[in-house]
Order: structure tokens, then sequence, then C-alpha cells
């Protein structure tokens, strides 16, 4: 058989993913933020403002969110066929509130009338989709009931007081992503402003992480195990330290008047919660189930894609570097909708 | 009242990409015509071509946005709702998928801003270079998704280990017997549609008097390019007919309305198919006809659906009316090109008040055809989803309950029914302020300003 004889290639698949991933959530993330503190800008012209710091570069940010539902159809097809269906309704409430606020987002300029409606359309399309993502994120970690290949448990499982504390958890995680990106591309009063609700998504952000590390050692041995057990508990103990050093940074950053160091904070905030939540679950794709090596799909399939891939996807990240260059910069009241 | 979820998650499927799909048969072929205009604009100069490619591009990018914020769904939709599909067959038809998300996402995107916003930003060849590019980004999209579609229909290059389906051959996955046929006729379907479009839209330019000099070139140049590509869809659609005979009989008894094998065959025009008994009532028929068009010969056997086991079995009610309106709808739109042509003389086509009418009454024509054609062909793939290998009824998530499904299908139904309307709303004043509103290179207008989506000057406050 020949694809005895090809390498292995699921690391390179995992790292592909879980970069795609993150890199998804950083965007999208920023942009989904400056929604949920669309309801919180003072006047029209301000609600302008964070509408055209976006402008440019959301729907490229969406389309990550593509990649990464097939990029694990394709490379873990069977944590596909498990996870999805577990998460049936926060994926439908995630899909549709995108849709209405992606519309939400261009009638608003145009329909001026109703502009009020659309306003509200997109606070609360970013908000929910938002919620939603992250009753996805705590449904993962807490597991699903798996029988054979396929999710044997029912659809409205994934909502449960943890997974509700996780949606809460990345509300606020977004928003501070969002208040970062907002820092650098306003000034004034307005970003005064917006460095106040940085330090009140700050400090739900930490809380929620203080909240998650506690709460999910208590719900799953495993977890508890891979954290607390020696030589362990010293080997990861950089990542709550350098959480807590970050987070601390990340305030300072908001109060001191620095531009681009509140953003950069929530970057490094995410990075660690993402590396502190892969450490608790690796090597599982599906919690308690299957592994990555498990859930791979074939050698075969998995070197057609990696050839494509492989230019394909540093030119994408190249494109996308650079109309982030070309938007570079704050936003001008004088330029755009107004 | 039982709520059965495969049912339902038809439906669901239905919904999502019956809407999706439109947005593709009018971007794929509009990319192409502008590029088309673009490539005008350049080498002669003329500034009306550019004016013309400028309105184009503000459409273009409100179909492209909402085919964007529509696509998001479908691969979710493997997952969801048919899980146990994606499970048997990612190995196979995953990367396809993803080849699609890849190409479509690098040409597209990185072009699209160009195209868009760049007109004032980048040398003029390069302009027109965005806009090749972009239109091979939606024909790449075309020919991977389609590529996926036909190995559902007519499998090869796989190894069927557990239930599972294995990659043997990529070429032959990637080149399955019908998948040139398809790519081929679906393609030319969507010039098709765009340019049924186009023709209506030009017509009213030059009915209204709003802008009859655009008006007119557009309708002469689409004219023309519909004489070739309409006769040349009928011969497509022959050739494909041919295949699906050889491939999947099954689906060809059922667009025929064929239950009792014959030699000679004739040719049902119309009837009402009775499945439960396995006979076509109140038919009215050509005889040999069937023959003749199918096996080019005056004897051959062409085999009815009463020769398989009623579980291997299609409905024939869908495919058999389907494909009447997708043919109606193909002749419908042949005779309107040809008296179109046939009227240049004395510019009959933009003085007849009754031909402007027609033409624009006929703009939706490609669309009913595409659906119509869709329909025939997925819905004569069943029961299955892979031809013959893989049921429908066992590609469906196993967790789902219909109470499940119908909840999220009238999530669905809602929140479309709000964008796809409104989307359209958009387009249609785009539209009505026509091409003349739209000041090429007009100073003031900021990169950073620009939304994503096609913008008209009199809607912005």
């Amino acid at each position: 058989m020949i694809s005895a004889l090809l390498p292995d290639f699921v690391p390179i698949w995992t790292a592909i993913l879980a970069v795609g991933i993150f890199l998804y959530v950083v965007l999208d993330g920023f942009d989904l933020g400056v929604g949920i503190l669309f309801r919180f800008a003072p006047d029209l012209q301000s609600r302008n403002l964070l509408m055209n710091s976006i402008a440019p570069v959301w729907d490229g940010n969406e389309t990550w969110l593509i990649l990464g539902g097939v990029g694990l159809l394709v490379a873990f097809p069977l944590a596909f066929a498990i996870i999805i269906p577990a998460v049936y309704f926060p994926i439908l409430v995630m899909l549709l509130a995108l849709c209405f606020r992606g519309v939400a987002f261009e009638f608003r300029s145009r329909d001026v009338a109703h502009r009020g409606f659309w306003d509200h359309g997109f606070f609360l399309g970013s908000v929910i989709a938002t919620f939603v993502q992250g009753i996805v994120l705590g449904a993962f970690i807490q597991g699903f009931k798996v029988e054979g290949r396929v999710f044997a448990g029912g659809s409205f499982d994934c909502f449960t007081p943890f997974s509700l504390m996780t949606g809460i958890a990345l509300v606020f995680g977004y928003g501070l992503l969002g208040a970062g990106w907002l820092v650098m591309k306003t000034s004034g009063a307005l970003q005064k402003s917006i460095r106040v609700q940085g330090v009140w998504c700050l400090c739900g952000v930490c809380a929620c992480i203080a909240a998650v590390s506690l709460w999910s050692p208590l719900l799953d041995l495993d977890i508890a195990l891979r954290w607390l057990s020696w030589p362990n508990s010293l080997v990861l103990a950089p990542i709550p330290v350098l959480t807590l050093c970050v987070a601390l940074l990340t305030g300072r950053a908001l109060r001191n008047g620095s531009e681009a160091g509140p953003f950069v904070g929530a970057i490094f905030l995410f990075l660690l919660s993402y590396g502190g939540i892969a450490v608790s679950l690796w090597p599982m794709i599906v919690p308690h189930h299957y592994t990555v090596w498990e859930a791979a799909s074939s050698p075969k399939t998995q070197a057609f894609l990696l050839v494509g891939t492989a230019f394909l996807l540093p030119t994408v990240l190249l494109y996308t570097a650079w109309s982030y260059w070309v938007f570079r910069g704050k936003v001008r009241g004088d330029i755009g909708y107004h | 009242m039982h709520l059965d979820p495969v049912f339902l998650s038809r439906v669901q499927f239905v919904w999502v990409i019956a809407l999706h799909i439109l947005l593709p048969a009018f971007t794929v072929g509009l990319a192409s015509f502008i590029a088309c205009v673009e490539g005008m604009s350049f080498f002669t100069g003329r500034t009306v071509y550019a004016r013309i490619s400028q309105f184009w591009i503000r459409i273009f990018s409100v179909a492209f946005g909402m085919g964007v914020v529509s696509g998001i769904v479908m691969p979710f939709q493997f997952g969801t709702n048919w899980s146990r599909f994606s499970d048997a067959t990612a190995n196979v038809i995953a990367p396809l998928l993803a080849y699609e998300g890849l190409t479509a996402f690098f040409l597209e995107a990185t072009f699209l801003g160009v195209l868009l916003f760049g007109r004032r930003l980048v040398p003029r060849w390069v302009h027109f270079m965005a806009a090749v590019a972009v239109a091979l980004g939606t024909l790449s999209s075309s020919f991977w998704i389609l590529a996926a579609n036909s190995w559902m229909q007519t499998p090869a290059g796989y190894a069927l280990i557990g239930g599972r389906f294995f990659p043997t051959n990529w070429w032959a996955v990637i080149f399955n017997p019908s998948f040139p046929y398809r790519l081929a006729h679906t393609v030319t379907a969507f010039y098709i549609s765009t340019g049924f479009v186009v023709l209506g839209i030009g017509a009213w330019m030059v009915r209204a008097r709003r802008f009859p000099e655009e008006g007119r070139i557009i309708m002469s140049a689409t004219l023309w390019l519909l004489l070739v590509l309409v006769p040349l869809q009928i011969g497509l659609g022959d050739l494909h007919g041919l295949n699906t005979l050889r491939y999947q009989p099954t689906k060809l008894a059922a667009l025929e309305g064929r239950y009792d094998s014959a030699a000679p065959a004739p040719l049902t025009l119309f009837g009402i198919p009775d499945d439960a008994r396995g006979v076509m009532r109140d038919e009215i028929a050509i005889p040999r006809l069937g023959s003749l068009l199918l096996t080019h010969s005056w004897n051959g056997r062409i085999r009815g659906l009463n020769d398989w086991p009623v579980d291997r079995r299609p409905p024939v009610g869908p495919p058999f009316y389907a494909f009447r309106i997708m043919v109606g709808a193909g002749l419908l739109m042949l005779a309107l090109v040809v008296v179109g042509n046939l009227m240049r003389r004395r510019d009959a086509f933009v003085t007849s008040e009754a031909f402007l009418r027609a033409c624009e009454c006929a703009g939706p024509l490609g669309f009913v055809a595409v659906l119509a054609g869709w329909t025939t062909t997925e819905v004569g793939r069943q029961p299955w989803t892979v031809f013959g290998l893989l049921r429908t009824s066992e590609s469906v998530t196993p967790s789902l309950t219909g109470p499940d499904v119908l909840l999220s299908l009238l999530g669905y139904v809602a929140v479309y029914a709000v964008i796809f309307p409104g989307g359209f709303l958009v387009m249609r004043r785009i539209v009505r302020a026509g091409p003349q509103s739209q000041a090429i290179d007009e100073p003031g207008q900021g990169r950073r300003a620009m939304l994503p989506i096609a913008r008209a000057p009199e809607l912005t406050p």
C-alpha cells in the first residue's frame, strides 16, 4: 500500500489547523469585538468611525471561518462529523447571526430610515455570534457523548453552565480585542472612552480565565492530572504566570497611553489561553474519545492537499498582511460614511 | 405528524443551496463579462466601456458579498446535518472543497479589492488583469465544487473500505465520468443566466430612454454572445444526457418519465407520473423520438425504472417536471436570441417596444433553467448521496431529531427571507441609478472610505 510509504502528516496538519483557527479568532475576534463595543459609542459620528475601522477587512476575516471549517473536515473528518452535530444549534445561531451582521453592516449606510434597526442588528449579531462561539468552545472542552463514530447525545446537551460561562468569557475577550484595535484606530475623547471599556473587558476576561482554570480541572480528572501532577505543574507553571504578567501589562497599556500595547496584550492573552486549552486536551481532538491521529484523514488525502496549501496559504497570508498595510493608521472622520 | 429528520434536512439543504446557487449563477458569468468589457475599455480607450464596466462591478460586488455570506453556511451543512456522509466521503471530496476555498479565496479576495477600489491606484493594465483574475477565480470555484458534486454522481478513483471511501487515484476522482459534461453544461448555463440578466437590463435602459447608448452596446454584444452560447448549451445538454444514460440510467429513466423498458422508446412530452403503480398517466408521447434522441438510433432500447428494485429508484415527479421546465426555458431563450439577431436589420432590436419588453421579462429565465436543471440532476440522484453506494437515509446526522431540524430550517427561512430581498432591492437601486451616475475615478473617495460591497453614491447619507 502506497500510503504506508507516506510520512506522518498529522503534526503538520494539526499545526496548520491550529494556526488557522487562531488567526480566525484574532482577526474576526477584533471585528466582532468592535461590533460589541459599537453599542457603547456615544454618537453617530463615533459609530461611523467604528464601522469604517473594520470596513475594508471584515469579510476577509470571516473567510477564515470557511477555511477553518473545511480545514477540520479535510484534516480530521471524524472530529468534524462528531463535533459539528454536537453543537448543532450554536453553529446555526452563529451562522444566522453572522449573516445578519454582515448585511446590517452594509445596509445601515444605505437605508438611513432604518439605521437604528440595522445598528441594533449589527450589535446584537456581533454579541450573539461571539457568545455561541464561546459555547462551542466550552462544549468542546467538556467533551461529547460518542458511540462508535457518531455523536450520540442530544442537540441541546451543549448548553451547560460551563459552556454558558465560556460564552460570556468570549464576549469579554473579543470586546478586549476590539478595544485594542480601536485604540490604534481612534484618537481623542473617543479613544479615551474605549480605553475605559477596554479595562472593563480586561477585568471580565481575567475573571473568566480564572474561573475556567479552576472549573475545568474539577470537571475533568484528565485535565486535573495534566496540570497538577509532578513534574507537569512545574513545567507548565510559566503559562499561568505569563498570563498574569500579560494581563497586568495590558491593563497598564490601556491606562498609560500606549497605542499598540492593548491590542498586542490582548493577542497574547488569547495565545496563552489557547495554549492552555491545547495543553489540557492534547492529543485528543474529540476529548476522551479520539486523538488527532485517530481522527485524521488518510495520508493520501493529507498529502494531496498539502501540495497546494504549501504555496497557496502563504500567498493568502501575504495578501492579508498587505491589505492591512494599505489600510493602516487612524480612521479619519472626514473620509467614509458620515 | 411525524417529523422526519432526513426529509427536513433535505428541505433545509434545498433552501440554503437553491438560494446560494443563484449568486454564483450570476457572478461567474458577470465576472467574465466585466473582464471582457474591461478589455474593450483597455484596448479601445472609449470611456463608455469604462462606465459600463463600473456599473456592473457595483452590481457584481453586492452579489458577490451575498454569495460569501450564504456560502459560509454551506460547508457547515455537511457537518450539522450530513455528518455520516462527511465521515464516509471526506477523504475523497474534502480536499476538493478545500482547494475551492483556497483558490477562490486567493484569486477572488486578492483581486476583487483591486477591481473594486483600485481604478485610480493601479495602472490600467493591472486593473484589466485584476478583472481577468477575478473571473478565473470564479471559474476555479466552479471547477472544484462541480468536481466534488460530479464525484457524488459518478464516483471514481476510490476504494470502499469499511463503509468509507479512500482515494486511490486523484486524477480519476476529479475527472470522474460526468465531470467534464457537468462542468461545461453548468458553466455555460451560468454564462447564459448572466447574459439574459444583462440583456434584460440593457433592454430596460433603451426602453426607458435613460441610457440608450450603453443599453444598445450591452444588448448588441450580449445578443451575439448568446447566439453562440444557447445553441452550444443545447448540444452540451444532449452530450450530458448521453453520459447520464450510461452512468446513471435510473436518473435518465426518471427525467424521461420512463417506467417500462422499451425499444424503440417514445419521447414522453407530458404526463402525470405515478410512482406507486409504476405508470405514466395521461401520457402524450411521440413514437421513436426517445430512442432517436438518446441512443441516436431508430430502435435504441431505453431501460425503464421498473427494471430496478423499488428502493433503488428516484422519485419521478420532480426530475420529470423540472427537466421539462429546463428544456422549455432553453427553447424560449433560443427563440428570443434568434429573433433578436434577425431584428438587427434596421436596428429593430432596439426600436421594437415588444422585443425590448420580452427581453426584460426573459431576464430571470436563466435562473429558472439553472434551478430546474439542478433539481433534475440532484433529485434524479436519489435515493443516494454517492450514487449507488451511499444512501441519503444513511448520510444524515444520527443524533438529529425532527423538531431539531424543523427549528433550524425555520431559522434559515426567516433570515434568508430578510437578506435576499434586501440584496435584491439594493441591486435594483444600483440599476435604477444607471451607468452614468458612476463617475469614473471620482476624486475624494478615499480607499478607507470603501465598504467591501458596492456602494451607490446617491444612497450614501
